[in-house]
């Protein structure tokens, strides 16, 4: 076992981890929002909505990430440039870069798995707070905001660190886009030293080190809203 | 040359159309994840048995087993697993003396998956097997069957309606977990489709017809678990 090539590249491993949390934090803040729409459409939308948000979460919950990452780097990427205009816009620095096409699949994606989640949790807020909450004269939009979803996400929490979790193990597919996370920065050490375990070893440390940090953080989040039926 | 076929060309099955390679991906896709599906499940049997009737050092070797697959990206054990597999074999037959082998990838690919999905039925089989009623088992112990003859006829006939869902969540995540064996070169839908897609440069048309073959795979195997549940749960109370 040689670690010596830690000291010359810690450097690179600090840039690979923040590439990770950043595109972990990304895909989780913006998933989750989409997630709730998606999630409010299919219990009460309108029926084109309704099955609009269900063949949403049944199509990418039902292909690879790989996949649907690849569709959008090589396909959409490849497409893009054919819009007249953009590449000499403002905008063409982000969409050229991997990192912006990882974002985008692992947001889409992480929406349609929580939306499941969120869809459960909503059904399973007990029906007279809601009717409580109307009886108060709150509106249907008071009622959601102060009630049925606080409610619901207390409800989904442990399955959310779950998601979290599953998301982060997720997040080394984005090396085959050239963005250069904890995973990249192990196969350029490979490469590089010609080393495969110890790089390997080294970052796998990393992801379950954040792994703990997710499922600790939760753990004090639930404690400080304890949950009474 | 490419430009001057039309997309239906393109994905018809026989050369110059690149439908066939997709097709046969698809193949090996299926191939790979049935293989690695059965390893998992022997696996996860051994693992869940030992977990629960095994002394306490094989108790502590699966819990380091499961949890360690549980906390690791499968994109790195898959590769970790795949180059320490081969480099292992290798070097105990250099230490036999014998000459290295190149290690066929499908064998590979459905052995490493297959030690993923052995950690995560390992779990849900102890679960399912957990979920038994005790007087069922302890009715069989009082009618003198040996352990296997009960394992057999009360405990493996009760576990499986426990077990399907999960079981069914299982095979949808080793079908989507194949793809990620095209990272270290193995050849199925992942890999195939990338490789029409760079030749063709039509890279939005592959990969869209690639997650449409994935989608097919799993809405099939949704169609197929319902069956299944509903064949395994008949007699069974159902719920209001």
């Amino acid at each position: 076992m040689n670690f010596s090539w830690v000291s010359t590249y810690w450097p690179l491993l600090a840039a690979g981890a923040v590439q990770t949390v950043l595109l972990l934090v990304i895909s989780v803040v913006f998933g989750f929002i989409l997630a709730i729409g998606l999630a409010l459409a299919q219990i009460n939308g309108p029926r084109g909505l309704k099955w609009l948000a269900r063949s949403y979460c049944t199509c990418l919950r039902g292909t690879p990430l790989l996949i649907q990452l690849w569709l959008l780097y090589y396909g959409v990427g490849s497409l893009l440039p054919l819009v007249p205009g953009l590449r000499s816009s403002f905008l063409w620095p982000v969409l050229r870069e991997g990192f912006f096409f990882a974002a985008v699949s692992f947001t889409l994606n992480y929406a349609a798995y929580e939306a499941e989640v969120l869809r459960g949790a909503l059904l399973a807020v007990p029906k007279g707070e809601i009717e409580a909450a109307r009886a108060f004269g709150m509106s249907r939009a008071k009622v959601l905001r102060r009630i049925w979803l606080p409610r619901s996400i207390r409800i989904a929490l442990p399955t959310i660190a779950g998601e979290i979790v599953l998301q982060l193990k997720a997040t080394p597919l984005a090396f085959t886009v050239t963005v250069m996370d904890l995973y990249a920065v192990a196969y350029k050490v490979r490469q590089d030293t010609l080393l495969v375990y110890e790089p390997l070893i080294v970052v796998t440390v990393f992801y379950v080190f954040l792994t703990l940090l997710v499922t600790r953080a939760f753990k004090i989040v639930e404690a400080q809203v304890s949950i009474r039926r | 040359m490419s430009s001057a076929l039309s997309l239906l060309e393109l994905l018809s099955p026989y050369p110059p159309g690149w439908g066939g390679v997709l097709l046969s991906g698809a193949l090996s896709t299926i191939a790979i994840s049935l293989g690695a599906y059965g390893i998992g499940i022997l696996i996860g049997f051994a693992g869940a048995l030992g977990k629960l009737t095994g002394g306490r050092p094989l108790v502590i070797a699966l819990d380091l087993y499961t949890t360690a697959v549980r906390a690791i990206p499968e994109l790195i054990l898959i590769v970790g697993l795949y180059y320490a597999g081969t480099d292992g074999i290798n070097r105990v037959l250099l230490a036999a003396g014998l000459p290295p082998i190149e290690i066929n990838g499908f064998v590979a690919a459905v052995t490493v998956l297959g030690i993923v999905q052995g950690a995560y039925m390992t779990e849900v089989l102890r679960g399912a097997i957990l979920a038994i009623p005790v007087g069922q088992i302890e009715a069989a112990k009082a009618f003198g069957m040996r352990p296997s003859l009960r394992f057999r006829r009360i405990v493996l006939p009760a576990l499986i309606p426990n077990a399907l869902p999960g079981l069914a969540n299982l095979w949808m995540s080793v079908t989507k977990d194949s793809a990620l064996i095209a990272v270290v070169g193995y050849q199925e839908l992942a890999l195939a489709t990338r490789l029409a897609a760079g030749n063709t440069k039509h890279y939005f048309l592959f990969f869209f017809a690639a997650a449409l073959l994935y989608l097919a795979i799993s809405l099939v195997s949704n169609v197929i678990f319902g069956s299944l549940e509903l064949r395994f749960r008949r007699g069974q109370a159902k719920n209001a």
